[in-house]
């Protein structure tokens, strides 16, 4: 087969797939949100922008991911050096950090809650060790940072792994020869991490985060058990205008700002970690 | 003499202390995805009355009252034989359509390239609850309604995103060279890539296969509108657990959560069977 | 590898899609009530099991729930049978998507029947049964009520200082209520705060009556467990001791008397200036007019008002019969409970009955937020309460003007749509 045609090919399931199941319903939820009774119109942007929970929803949305992607990075990346190099029970202890992955964001918020609500195990611990003498409200209106916290914690939690294993699968392709060559320069571990591992990792880095920041802008369960009603993010907002205000319009206008906000993410992180042409690996 | 030992003393300690600090965080770090999990054992096994107790009993007391009552509960097998027939349909299909892709993305350029890769973009990034009324209407007028394959249709149009996106990553670590090499050597295009590629990227192909089941395993608003008869047992559990006494749904998020641990067991070896090869 | 047995599952996954088309014998029952788990279960095994064809029953989520439900409309063919929701959920619907069920059933209460035509004049839905919402009690509470109050007939002051007394001596605020997200504190607004301080909903929405209501409201949040903003279920929180004195819907309520029997009790709500308001719930059952099998379906419906089904219902779901029925000795502590309380608060010399909005079409749930909003704004944010009810005023008379919702009791009846004074 030509090599022409090839690429074109091999993309063609997908792109069948979907333009049937993405893209059809896609367009005619979006319609909905340009229409209100006749004609093309932006007023459902208009409503659902002007609402005064909007920009607290965009606002705490974009807060949780700014303060939970890096970390997650951070610790993805952390965990992914030491499996790298360790040589007794990796299987066990890789398994281990990636069972948060078969944890649904639902079951994750069910057991967070269970440590910080008032007679949770956070609690039972402080009082255990003498720090309080009863149990105290931790996710309360009068404490939205500690409910923050707790949220963030919660998503670090249930969310790094699937980083994780992407960074686990793209470290072990980078050849040990790289490795040792630094090491024959003397460079120090922290160099090599920094001149060899971060630069060759840069695909499956820009993979793993971009696909975790599109799903941090779709925050949802773990936000609404832990944070209750205190903390609205864009997703409880769609949910809100779709099934209780019956507001379909004004939902899609909604889950669109939400798209629009991860598509703008997603061009800087390729930007940023573009693998420059002829430079492959 | 005493000069070398304390020289050599000197280069050991901080090894050691490096080691020790390494040590330390494998273990604070396996405690930290671990402890969670150990609540919710600890409250999976506990009475009711237990449940509510407070301070927490950090022992669980083994009392199997809400698992059994699951145990009772009608329809539960049949659930979980949806879930994980629906699970591992997801897991081949993603796979069997998103890795070509992926490899064309990673070893071509082609007019719209970007434009293909925007569009695996967007499937992620577009609420499904709200394109579930469509894609219900659809299905009901194709006879997919309520199918274990309809259901696994919508499930891996939300892997595959990750099936390509990984796959693409991975196919970009493995030296164009090595596939040229083959080639000189007598390999088809066909053969070079299942001989010589394929078995590099089986980790990759390991870690979507694990995000293609668990996708579909936790996925609960496409599977409690597009089936019926044939519900997952996420759809059938988990939508109700929030609203259900706390026993249970702890019970009930424990019996969710183990299936999928079993299969992130099973499939474990593959993301590292391969590490001696990869690490060439 | 991995691709065997996936095979084989693939393969029998198919064969299974195969099997499914012939096996569609039972009726659908597509329902957002009895959802807990435990109800679920008592509602196949004790309510469904007994009627002559096999029913499915399932419970689900608001938004799983309609969307299926649209998805069959739209696509003019389904398999729901019976639909079972709340009046409010019904009231958001088209009319001539529900199959006409006059003549075959109705409720004892012809008021309920009336709302049940959702201002047609066929039943839309049959009233299926009925819930309302109490207060309850940890017996510690008890010794901390104030001086001279009777816990059958407090006052929206005795309450606040009976749970002033229990912050006063335990230093915690244990008063809960259900603002969490599936909580149901819109309802305490609409159906028990603005009854008894403005004996109106939304009539008296922006009145001076009203402003006095919501710095009661302040007070009483002052003493409240400040974590309410995540409580939905009050039975929880008073098992574990987070709450000690609870306002929440009935059956929200059940599992705590149902465990611990004797250490909680059920009274009225509180009565304010101008009464005791409280408010009825009603679910109710309907069939879309794409039902698979019409009369199955309508068999379904008569076989849920019977008064041993509703008997069985009311064991299973804590909601009450809405058909005259001889209620046996031996039931639930929860139900026993709650039922002496709702006859209290009924029977109680300055009780103030409001009805359940009706007529708001589509706007209900924009209505029902209209309440929360201020409830976020006024307490949670203190933003002047003045301010608060006058931004919200036009929103409110737009709400009732685009539906054309008449005013409900307690708000005096009105020509057209029902006036914000």
């Amino acid at each position: 087969m030509s090599a022409r045609y090839l690429p074109y090919v091999l993309i063609l399931p997908v792109t069948l797939f979907l333009c049937l199941f993405f893209l059809y319903p896609f367009v005619l939820v979006s319609q909905q949100a340009f229409t209100t009774g006749e004609g093309f119109t932006l007023e459902n942007f208009r409503d659902v922008t002007s609402h005064w929970k909007f920009p607290i929803s965009l606002q705490n949305t974009l807060l949780l991911a700014a303060a939970v992607v890096p970390i997650q990075v951070a610790l993805a990346l952390l965990m992914a050096t030491m499996v790298n190099r360790m040589e007794k029970g990796r299987d066990l202890i890789l398994y281990i950090w990636t069972i948060p992955l078969g944890i649904s964001d639902l079951a994750a918020g069910i057991i967070w809650l269970a440590i910080f609500e008032q007679s949770g195990f956070l609690n039972s611990m402080m009082s255990a060790l003498g720090l309080i003498d009863r149990p105290t409200t931790l996710l309360s209106y009068q404490s939205p940072l500690l409910v923050f916290v707790a949220i963030a914690l919660a998503e670090i939690w249930r969310a790094t792994a699937i980083m994780l294993v992407i960074l686990v699968a793209g470290i072990g392709l980078i050849p040990k020869e790289y490795y040792e060559a630094a090491e024959v320069f003397g460079a120090s571990p922290w160099q090599r991490f920094l001149r060899v591992t971060l630069p060759l990792l840069r695909p499956s880095l820009s993979t793993a985060l971009i696909l975790r920041v599109i799903l941090a802008f779709e925050v949802f369960a773990v936000v609404q058990a832990l944070g209750g009603t205190l903390f609205p993010v864009l997703m409880s907002e769609t949910y809100n205008y779709q099934f209780v205000l019956l507001n379909g319009g004004a939902a899609a206008a909604i889950a669109l700002i939400i798209l629009g906000i991860s598509i703008a993410f997603t061009l800087v992180i390729l930007r940023a970690l573009r693998v420059p042409k002829g430079a492959t690996i | 003499m005493t000069a070398i030992t304390a020289e050599a003393d000197a280069t050991a300690s901080p090894r050691r202390a490096g080691r020790v600090l390494y040590g330390a965080s494998v273990f604070l770090l396996c405690a930290w995805v671990l402890v969670p999990l150990y609540f919710l054992l600890i409250n999976t096994l506990s009475s009711p009355d237990a449940v509510n107790s407070f301070p927490k009993s950090f022992v669980p007391e083994f009392d199997l009252g809400s698992l059994s009552f699951f145990a009772n509960f009608a329809g539960m097998l049949s659930a979980l034989q949806n879930s994980i027939l629906v699970a591992g349909l997801t897991m081949v299909m993603s796979i069997a359509i998103g890795a070509p892709a992926g490899y064309a993305l990673s070893r071509f350029d082609f007019w719209g390239k970007e434009l293909f890769r925007f569009l695996i973009l967007l499937t992620r990034a577009f609420p499904l609850p709200l394109l579930a009324l469509p894609l219900a209407v659809m299905f009901i007028r194709t006879g997919l309604d309520d199918t274990v394959f309809g259901l696994a249709l919508v499930h891996t149009t939300l892997a595959l995103p990750f099936a390509v996106l990984i796959t693409f990553s991975l196919f970009s670590g493995i030296p164009m060279e090595l596939e040229e090499a083959a080639w000189t050597l007598g390999c088809t295009r066909l053969t070079a890539f299942t001989k010589v590629v394929l078995p590099l990227i089986l980790p990759g192909i390991t870690a979507s296969a694990i995000f293609a089941f668990v996708i579909s395993w936790n996925e609960v608003f496409a599977a409690a509108v597009l089936t019926i008869e044939n519900r997952t047992l996420t759809a059938f559990l988990l939508q109700n657990l929030d609203t259900s006494p706390l026993h249970l749904k702890f019970a009930g998020g424990f019996i969710l959560v183990v299936p999928a641990l079993i299969f992130i067991f099973a499939v474990r070896k593959y993301l590292f069977a391969m590490w001696g090869i990869a690490n060439r | 590898m991995l691709s065997k047995s996936t095979l084989t599952g693939a393969v029998s996954g198919v064969a299974l899609l195969a099997s499914v088309a012939s096996a569609n014998a039972d009726v659908l029952f597509w329902s957002t009530q009895a959802k807990p788990v435990e109800e679920a279960q008592a509602m196949r095994e004790q309510v469904l099991a007994n009627h002559g064809d096999s029913v499915d029953y399932q419970p689900n989520d608001g938004g799983p729930w309609l969307t299926r439900l649209n998805a069959e409309l739209q696509a003019g063919s389904g398999s729901i049978g019976v639909l079972g929701a709340l009046h409010g959920d019904f009231s958001a619907m088209d009319a001539e998507n529900l199959v006409d069920l006059t003549g075959v059933g109705a409720a004892a209460s012809d008021t309920f029947n009336s709302l049940a035509m959702l201002g047609t004049d066929e039943m839309q839905y049959i009233p299926w049964m009925q819930a309302s919402y109490i207060m309850a009690a940890s017996k510690e509470a008890l010794p901390y009520l104030p001086e001279g109050a009777d816990i059958d007939a407090l006052t929206y002051d005795e309450l606040i200082a009976w749970a002033t007394n229990i912050k006063d001596a335990t230093g915690e605020a244990k008063f809960g209520f259900p603002a969490g997200p599936k909580g149901l504190k819109h309802r305490f607004f609409q159906g028990y705060l603005y009854p008894s301080f403005t004996d109106g909903v939304v009539r008296t929405f922006a009145s001076d009556e009203a402003v006095v209501a919501w710095e009661k409201m302040r007070e009483l949040w002052a003493v409240t467990n400040p974590a309410s903003t995540n409580f939905s279920f009050l039975q929880e929180q008073l098992l574990s001791g987070d709450a000690w004195i609870a306002f929440d819907h009935t059956s929200r309520l059940a599992q705590a008397f149902n465990e611990r029997p004797d250490d909680f009790v059920a009274f009225p709500a509180p009565a304010g200036p101008a009464g005791r308001g409280f408010m009825p719930v009603i679910a109710g059952i309907a069939i879309p007019k794409t039902a698979p099998d019409m009369e199955a379906a309508k068999e379904l419906v008569a076989y849920m008002l019977e008064p041993s089904t509703q008997i069985e219902t009311l064991k299973a779901t804590n909601f009450f019969p809405v058909v005259d029925v001889e209620l046996p000795a031996d039931l639930p502590p929860s139900v026993q409970a709650a039922g002496a309380a709702i006859a209290k608060m009924a029977g109680s010399a300055d009780a103030n009955p409001g009805l359940l909005p009706a007529g708001l079409g589509t706007k209900g749930g924009e209505f029902s937020q209209l309440y929360t909003e201020t409830f976020e704004r006024i307490v949670l944010a203190g933003q002047d309460i003045r301010m608060v009810l006058d931004q919200h005023k036009p929103r409110l008379q737009a709400i009732m003007d685009e539906s054309g919702a008449p005013c409900w009791a307690p708000d005096a009846a009105s020509d057209g749509p029902c006036p914000v004074q």
